[in-house]
């Protein structure tokens, strides 16, 4: 069950010849999949394409009616290895991941079927997770598509554009036998706008056709001498044939007046230097530029006859290309040089050579360009306050009050418990190597907990500890990796390794039931009852089974002395060998959204329901704060002290807390302070509660009665 | 074009001749042959956390714009921005009609531009200042609506004393750099309409008139949702309502109210009154009742028996701010009332703290409600509200100690709300009585007179040292470890204090060792700053 549901907007997916959708980038994807007539469709979640997963599975039934086959791919290498379907049959298919990452985990796949190349169009749609808010090293996909020689699309980012895209990558796939990669920025996945819609396609070829009358080709398949044909086919047939399609069917557009200076600007740059020229007063809201654009919504390959004429007559061009190395920028250069033009080529130069180009960067950029070389094109009177010569970024008021907020564990998040543990632990036993990987837990290296040396890619915590694997000392490192992580490859990368290795280190598989990073989708080891997937699968078994000997299950992770003990007795044991803590609890997010509704429907029925809440009191809460520095919990926070004598603010813990307990055993299993309690909230009271009530009333009440009259006279 | 109609419509600036974008002269001249502009798009950058419902006002947003003549755009960065951390999301907006007119769809950006945003709401104050910071709010543009609540960063939060920023600095940031700036805590009238913030930060878009939609059109669009209508209505009105009032804001917490005095404690008022300098009243006056609530009346008069030859000190040597006597008078204040098992027994069961915990569950009449204590008393915790003898014997007779550490020694939930649990807790508290005669009050109240005596020495010679060693008893809190640890720091600047004296600038460096034993809780800090000054760090208590 994913953390975003889409059963309403999955609606529009129905929509016919000329009707209007309206909605998000990821939703507008999957209506132009089905129009395309595709007949399968796979991936592994992970933003800035999670949603486009969820939308997949909230519109699984309509898939299932135009026969399209939709698997949740157990990694990015298993949904590139999925296209496989398109190497012999005129099936079309499309599988969707996160890049670069996901990327790199199925490039050997993505590099076998860019070799042999495809009958039926496959479409490689990558979430560009680059700039801001993103988690991930920034790198380019680029890349991927040079190194195996796939055509990269990089569409303008609207609906309608993007859509187009989807269409035409499926074309120009089959036209060239190679797999076509379309990539989505993050804001473009996310972008809220309309297109006019088509009718869903039903492929004319089936998978059942496919399967009931299998093809081979072995001149297809990786190894000598098919390998060495591919490549001398990548050159001769399919490059041509790509830029002929991609020419032909221009695919590539041409923008605003003529004149002797121009743009050249990857698709997905497209919005924001408009903004930037219109800012600058160099075009109308709706892209009518006073500098040509040449806007490249194929960045890979590039094509050479377009560049010659935009570029024969003009004096100098900006390559508006974002992300490092400048491969455009480079690849247009050596073009000119063979044409013999002379035109001078700005890019990086005027805008930045590393980081994200936001519409800032751009705008300074253009300004900087258009000023260079048509000064007279610009009102100087009336630059934008970016690039006013007065307003300087001092000219804004300068404030130090501003401090980063990264992400962080949830409000009862079930893994702050074991790196509250960990964090007594070391207080016992010193400081350990800790090994991270890549999910939620990957937060224990930010503030309070301090927790975590490297994380070397998804499910790759164990791994990543490999060589710390020595006679010479007792002392043993820990590795985190997450549920998620052991299933896309930590079962075999970590634990067999460690297994066939003899490690003697420390694993703590987080197992909260979800891919929790992503949006909470489902996994082998999830608890949920999913009707379209097998789940509950549990992972000790998996451990297990490639022979962990020494295997401990924690099904709790909130008891944080229990935690610690098992944590303590990993560390110390004599016993030698690969060591495995299975620490599981439901991932709190999830848990709320299926419980909720369950609330709220027995209250309305009249059950005796309990709502536990956790609190601190102000008055013997001293304001050490220690408790947060063993928690983080967002709900526990601070709070001017009610005390006019304390300078120092209180804890407290707010209205968002969902009673995890976690502030409970913290205090207890740190001996930290008497002033948290669990309030316990009993609606729908029974007979025997209210009984109970009244009686305990009455005689509590006479007591503080007696209280209160000591205290009568203090205050007023 | 419901964006002309409707009597609470605001008059959104007409292109360009009022704004300064020169796309009029522009077209003249360079480019004449475009299609001249007749609109721009109206840009909104919202800054909320994850989970605070930002994408939620985005939609409403939206659906209002397109509803009303609007096409609109909205993008966001989500992913992991969601687990609670900053996020922006934009939305631009363009008048429908005009996009007919030129027969073309307009470009709208995916990303503020700094000095190009029209409207900024920040669902929280620092929020606001991130806004400011990145330059999204300029004077000749921004309206600024932003809640005053803080949603304390992890930095401010996990602080060993006070980490808070200064709120008042990110006030005066927003005042200085919005056109307009709507600083209300919206977040206070969501909770009062039982809503969510982003009603009442769409409230707060309406009042404040920057956008050409009527009330009704902004209405519209938390019907047309569907969820939670009527709460979000009623947040709306009031988060409306706010924005229009524009009540002016200051980021100073209110002062401290002098604290109201019973019958019971007029004499020791008077005392004050008389016998103290103005400046101290306020603290004093706190510092008796704090002293009456937590031992007796007598106590109160202890309290300022003990004060008295400070004020005569400070009289003299200080510089009539009193501020010697005021931080010996805090300090002394909480030092005196320690926090052992009997105060925490008496804080814990009475009235007004149950109706304390009422409020904050939100207990209404037809529910019921329990209270879990978590306690974890130490053998130090028992031995402490002993009679002296017998808790100093039992902490030196092993088999007595662990028989008592069987007893204690593990953490336990006792339920206040149950008689068993009341009545042991009530029990504990009434040995108040018996509290003079404790272990803990003589080693305090000895600690307590070692420090005065000092202070009083000091003062004759450097009364800014004197000062700042008023102020170190603020290391000692919390329980168990803590209490401990937090003991440990003090005495071992109280060991520096010979060595300080004989150096220049004693008040600064012992402020300086200060803040290092509150830097970090390895105490690593305040050791290397010890030894700086070459002094060994650490040993016994």
């Amino acid at each position: 069950m994913a953390e975003r549901h889409f059963k309403k907007e999955v609606q529009s997916l129905y929509l016919g010849n000329g009707q209007e959708f309206r909605g998000e980038g990821i939703l507008a994807v999957t209506k132009a999949l089905l129009q395309s007539g595709i007949s399968y469709v796979a991936g592994y979640q992970g933003a800035p394409i999670s949603h486009l997963m969820d939308v997949l599975t909230d519109a699984n039934d309509i898939l299932s009616e135009l026969g399209v086959h939709f698997e949740h791919s157990a990694s990015e290498a298993t949904a590139a290895a999925t296209l496989a379907a398109s190497v012999n049959y005129p099936l079309r298919g499309a599988v969707t991941f996160k890049s670069t990452v996901g990327t790199n985990v199925a490039s050997d796949a993505l590099a076998n079927l860019a070799s042999g190349g495809v009958t039926g169009g496959a479409l490689i749609i990558v979430g560009e997770d680059y700039g801001e808010g993103s988690s991930i090293m920034q790198e380019r996909s680029h890349a991927f598509a040079m190194k195996s020689q796939m055509w990269l699309l990089d569409p303008r980012p609207n609906l309608p554009s993007i859509v187009q895209a989807v269409e035409q990558g499926f074309e120009l796939s089959e036209a060239s036998n190679t797999p076509v990669m379309l990539e989505l920025r993050i804001r473009a996945c996310h972008v809220h706008g309309r297109f006019l819609a088509k009718e869903n396609v039903r492929p004319k070829f089936r998978l059942k056709d496919a399967i009931e009358n299998p093809v081979r080709d072995a001149s297809r398949i990786v190894l000598p001498p098919g390998s060495f044909l591919h490549e001398q086919e990548k050159i001769q047939k399919r490059w041509p044939a790509a830029q002929k399609f991609i020419r032909e069917r221009q695919l590539n557009e041409f923008f605003g007046d003529a004149r002797d200076i121009g743009i050249i600007l990857q698709g997905g740059m497209y919005n924001n230097v408009i903004r930037g020229l219109e800012l600058l007063g160099l075009s109308n809201p709706f892209g009518d530029s006073a500098v040509p654009l040449y806007v490249l919504n194929v960045t890979y390959p590039l094509i050479d006859e377009e560049l010659n004429r935009f570029c024969s007559d003009k004096r100098a061009v900006l390559v508006v290309e974002e992300g490092q190395p400048d491969f455009i920028e480079q690849n247009l250069h050596a073009i000119l040089r063979k044409a013999g033009l002379q035109t001078k080529v700005h890019g990086k130069d005027m805008l930045t050579m590393a980081g994200e180009y936001t519409a800032a960067v751009i705008t300074k950029g253009l300004h900087k360009f258009v000023e260079s070389y048509e000064p007279n094109l610009l009102d100087h009177a009336h630059l934008p306050t970016l690039v006013k010569p007065s307003q300087k970024p001092e000219a804004l008021p300068i404030i130090n009050a501003v401090q980063p907020r990264p992400p962080s564990f949830c409000t009862g998040c079930p893994e702050r418990p074991i790196f509250s543990a960990l964090k007594l632990v070391e207080r016992e036993l010193g400081q350990y190597h800790v090994a991270s990987d890549i999910g939620c837990h990957l937060f224990s290296i930010l503030p309070p907990f301090n927790i975590g040396a490297h994380t070397m890619g998804y499910g790759l915590g164990w791994a990543s500890a490999a060589a710390f694997n020595t006679p010479e000392t007792k002392k043993r490192t820990i590795s985190f990796m997450g549920d998620g992580g052991f299933w896309h490859n930590g079962l075999t990368s970590g634990v067999g390794n460690a297994v066939f290795n003899q490690t003697d280190s420390v694993l703590v598989v987080v197992d909260n039931s979800y891919t929790a990073a992503t949006g909470g989708q489902d996994i082998l080891s999830s608890q949920a009852q999913n009707p379209i997937r097998t789940t509950r699968q549990p992972i000790v078994d998996a451990v297990r089974g490639v022979g962990v000997k020494w295997v401990k299950t924690i099904t709790h992770t909130y008891d944080v002395a229990a935690v610690r003990d098992v944590f303590r007795e990993a560390l110390t044991t004599e016993e030698k060998g690969p060591k495995v803590i299975v620490a599981q609890s439901e991932c709190a997010l999830n848990a709320q959204r299926r419980v909720k509704p369950l609330t709220k429907k027995k209250l309305e029925q009249g059950e005796r329901v309990v709502r536990e809440r956790f609190g601190v009191d102000p008055d013997t809460c001293t304001g050490d704060h220690s408790c947060i520095r063993l928690s983080g919990c967002p709900s526990l926070t601070i709070q001017p002290s009610p005390d006019p004598l304390r300078k120092d603010p209180v804890a407290t813990v707010i209205d968002s807390c969902i009673g995890c307990g976690l502030c409970g055993e913290v205090a207890h299993a740190a001996r930290l302070c008497p002033s948290f309690f669990r309030a316990e909230i009993i609606s729908n009271p029974s007979a025997w509660d209210k009984f109970k009530g009244r009686v305990r009333g009455a005689i509590i009440g006479w007591l503080q009665r007696r209280t209160d009259r000591r205290l009568a006279g203090i205050t007023v | 074009m419901a964006g002309c109609s409707g009597e609470q419509t605001a008059v959104w600036p007409a292109l360009p001749s009022e704004t300064s974008m020169g796309i009029s002269q522009i077209s003249q001249s360079a480019v004449s042959e475009r299609p001249a502009a007749t609109a721009r798009t109206i840009n909104i950058a919202i800054l909320a956390m994850g989970g605070e419902g930002g994408g939620v006002l985005a939609d409403w947003i939206v659906d209002m714009a397109e509803n009303s003549g609007y096409l609109a755009q909205t993008t966001s960065v989500p992913g992991v921005a969601q687990r609670t951390g900053a996020t922006i999301y934009y939305v631009e907006l363009f008048p429908e009609e005009a996009s007919r007119a030129s027969g073309k769809d307009p470009v709208m950006a995916l990303m503020p531009v700094p000095g190009e945003v029209d409207v900024v709401i920040a669902s929280e104050l620092m929020e606001a200042g991130r806004a400011i910071t990145r330059g999204l709010v300029t004077p000749d543009r921004t309206t600024l609506i932003a809640s005053t609540n803080r949603v304390y960063s992890m930095t401010e939060r996990i602080a060993m004393a006070d980490g808070r920023v200064d709120a008042d600095s990110l006030l005066k940031a927003g005042n200085a750099a919005a056109r307009v700036f709507i600083p209300h805590d919206f977040s206070r009238l969501a909770e009062e309409s039982r809503s969510v913030i982003s009603a009442t930060l769409f409230g707060a878009l309406a009042g404040s008139g920057t956008l050409p939609f009527s009330r009704k059109q902004f209405e519209e669009a938390i019907t047309r949702s569907g969820v939670a209508v009527e709460s979000s209505l009623k947040a709306f009105s009031a988060g409306a309502e706010a924005a229009t009032r524009r009540e002016p804001i200051s980021g100073q917490p209110a002062p401290a109210a002098v604290p109201k005095l019973g019958p019971a404690l007029q004499a020791a008022a008077s005392r004050v009154m008389q016998k103290f300098p103005a400046p101290s009243h306020a603290i004093l006056f706190a510092g008796i009742q704090r002293m009456a609530d937590y031992q007796d009346v007598a106590y109160a008069a202890e309290y300022l028996d003990m004060l008295e030859p400070i004020a005569a000190l400070d009289q003299q040597h200080g510089r009539g701010d009193f501020t010697l006597l005021r931080e010996a008078g805090r300090y002394l204040a909480l030092w005196m009332s320690y926090e052992d098992a009997i105060r925490v027994a008496d804080l814990k069961t009475r009235r007004a703290r149950f109706e304390r915990v009422e409020k904050e569950a939100r207990v209404n009449e037809r529910q019921l409600l329990e209270i879990n204590e978590f306690l974890y008393p130490r053998v130090e915790e028992f031995t402490d509200v002993m009679p002296a003898g017998l808790g100093a014997w039992v902490m030196r007779t092993s088999w007595a100690k662990s028989l008592l550490n069987r007893l204690a020694g593990k953490g336990k939930v006792l339920k206040t709300s149950s008689m068993i649990g009341f009545l042991q807790l009530y029990w504990l508290a009434s040995r108040r009585t018996a509290r003079r005669k404790t272990l803990r009050f003589q080693r305090e109240h000895q600690n307590i007179n070692r420090w005065l005596a000092s202070l009083k020495e000091l003062a004759v010679v450097d009364y800014d040292l004197a000062c700042e060693v008023a102020e170190c008893p603020r290391l000692i809190k919390g329980y168990g470890d803590t209490h401990v640890l937090g003991s440990r720091n003090y005495q071992s600047l109280m060991r520096a204090l010979p060595v300080l004296r004989q150096k220049s600038g004693g008040a600064a460096r012992l402020r300086a060792l200060r803040e290092a034993a509150l830097a970090d809780e390895t105490g690593k800090k305040l050791a290397d700053a010890l030894q700086e000054l070459g002094i060994q760090a650490g040993g016994g208590a």
